[in-house]
């Protein structure tokens, strides 16, 4: 009864972390546009919170820089089980035009374990609720 | 009794990582600290590695916000170099886009500025206003951030009658949602009362301390690239450069949103007298050895680019100076004797973008975490003295 009604309101209200590890700031602020009036993610209860200490899901953007690493693993850390990471954007999956630069590590997964991708350079609001929608299905089945 | 404080890389108040170190005394803060390189890509390094047309894509993920800022000025500075000059019309597109970039970047700056004072409701209203110019840009050139429009000798897309239609007739909406903002920026009681006297950055400091853009313009100072310097096609249209005199953060508000308005008289003027005619030139694959410098009014303030090339396809070094990097020295002014609760606001005020700025070198010194900056001199001296001491090959033969 009690795992039934957690996992339910889980599916129902996944609060998000954003978190940038050396992104442009493009997938940034569509990750923010997506909170805003047209695209509106808080109609799926996502709430944008300010620690990881009270988040379930972590948006990454950016590839991951040297610098950034120990803070990536810390922070993740910090999350509450059970988490999940979305790598948003191309930067995060793979590297995208920093790939191969001396100071970037090629993609959230280098560092820490990744459930959903989206893709795209920047990605879109609708692709972000995409992704999110895609987690949550994950999580019914 | 003093304390240290940090903030971030990982903070509600920032959108990037940055971490802040504050001494403070109480509620005020004594000292201010930056630390940066939490977003250091190594992008001028990875520039030297790709040819011109690639790096256009390069220097567009500097940064996700004057996207169009970074490229238009190290297109105009490549252009410079390989002696070609873009056609009128596709100066006018390329600078239309500017200029509908920086609505976009005002319109979230006042949104943000907003979030940062606990009036989210205006965050609201702007950010559902700045889509109307999303759309726009999405229209002109198939991207909502990255708009990969320019290349070496004008423009990739050219604007038809519709288009054109599309953007006067959404302006105006914009125009009159703008008038709205001003009237509340300025008018809303508990909104001016927040804003104003807080982060206090005087002329002469700002001055002294090289502030550039909106927080220079807001202290009283009228400096602005595309007046002072002309660039493209800004010696024919006719603008104002916005200031206020208050200093503060109120001042750089209203001067953002004065600098809408010219936005959108500049819009208007360029749609209303574009030209026909090709919108780019064909340009050559490599440029001669010489080096330059661009410079170009992003809507954070001056952007800098200093390429030199060597008569290859490809540049030999690309130094951005992001206008961010010129408003940290002012922000730590304006931090000093000031509140631990004005902080997001400060920092948000000068519309750091952390991606654009994070160029230089520290070096810590691991065992007494001593941290210094090197200059490129003193490190190539540092590299002569270590390798002093070794056998060197006289005369020895060159590989290729």
């Amino acid at each position: 009864m009690l795992t039934k009604l957690t996992h339910w309101s889980r599916l129902k209200s996944p609060w998000i972390l954003h978190l940038n590890t050396g992104a442009c700031n493009a997938c940034d602020i569509e990750v923010v546009a997506a909170l805003t009036p047209r695209f509106d993610v808080e109609r799926f209860g996502i709430l944008l919170k300010a620690t990881p200490r009270h988040a379930d899901v972590i948006v990454c953007t950016g590839p991951a820089t040297r610098q950034m690493k120990d803070r990536l693993i810390r922070i993740y850390e910090q999350t509450p089980d059970p988490k999940f990471v979305i790598a948003v954007g191309a930067c995060a999956m793979s590297g995208c035009v920093y790939r191969g630069a001396y100071n970037v590590l090629g993609g959230i997964d280098q560092v820490i374990p990744v459930d959903v991708y989206v893709p795209g350079c920047p990605v879109r609001p609708d692709a972000v609720i995409d992704g999110v929608v895609k987690l949550l299905n994950k999580l019914k089945g | 009794m003093k304390f240290q404080i940090p903030i971030g890389p990982q903070h509600p108040a920032l959108k990037e990582p940055i971490s802040l170190r504050m001494t403070v005394e109480g509620e005020i803060i004594r000292d201010a600290d930056l630390r940066l390189g939490y977003n250091h890509r190594g992008l001028e390094k990875l520039a030297e590695q790709k040819t011109w047309i690639q790096n256009i894509y390069l220097t567009e993920r500097i940064c996700g916000i004057c996207s169009h800022s970074h490229t238009t000025c190290y297109v105009q500075g490549v252009e410079k170099l390989m002696e070609i000059e873009p056609p009128k019309r596709g100066q006018y597109i390329r600078y239309l886009v500017s200029e509908l970039e920086r609505v976009h970047s005002h319109l979230l700056w006042l949104g943000v500025a907003g979030h940062e004072a606990g009036f989210d409701s205006f965050f609201m209203y702007t950010w559902r206003d700045r889509e109307i110019v999303m759309d726009i840009l999405e229209t002109i050139s198939g991207n909502r951030v990255h708009y990969g429009i320019n290349t070496i000798g004008g423009v990739r897309r050219d604007l038809d009658e519709q288009q054109v239609k599309h953007i006067l007739d959404s302006l105006a909406i914009l125009r009159e949602r703008s008038e709205y903002y001003q009237h509340l920026g300025t008018n809303e009681p508990s909104f001016v009362a927040r804003l104003a006297g807080v982060g206090y950055l005087s002329r002469e400091d700002a001055i002294a301390l090289c502030a550039v853009g909106p927080t220079v313009r807001a202290s009283g100072v009228p400096m602005d690239v595309r007046k002072d310097d002309p660039y493209g096609i800004y010696g024919e249209v006719p603008f104002e450069v916005c200031t206020a005199d208050t200093c503060d953060v109120l001042g750089r508000t209203v001067v953002r949103i004065k600098e809408l308005f010219q936005c959108y008289n500049i819009i208007e003027y360029l749609l209303k007298n574009l030209p026909s005619g090709p919108v780019a030139v064909r340009a050559p694959r490599r440029a001669k050895p010489n080096e330059v410098v661009s410079r170009y009014e992003a809507p954070r303030g001056e952007n800098i680019h200093y390429i030199k090339s060597n008569g290859t396809d490809k540049p030999e070094r690309l130094k951005v100076r992001a206008p961010t990097l010129g408003n940290y020295a002012a922000t730590i002014k304006m931090l000093k004797n000031g509140f631990i609760a004005d902080v997001p606001l400060i920092f948000a005020a000068i519309d750091p973008c952390i991606c654009c700025a994070e160029r230089a070198v520290a070096l810590v010194d691991a065992r007494s975490g001593q941290e210094r900056i090197i200059s490129m001199n003193a490190l190539k001296k540092l590299s002569r003295q270590v390798s002093a001491g070794n056998a060197r090959k006289r005369e020895a033969e060159w590989p290729l």
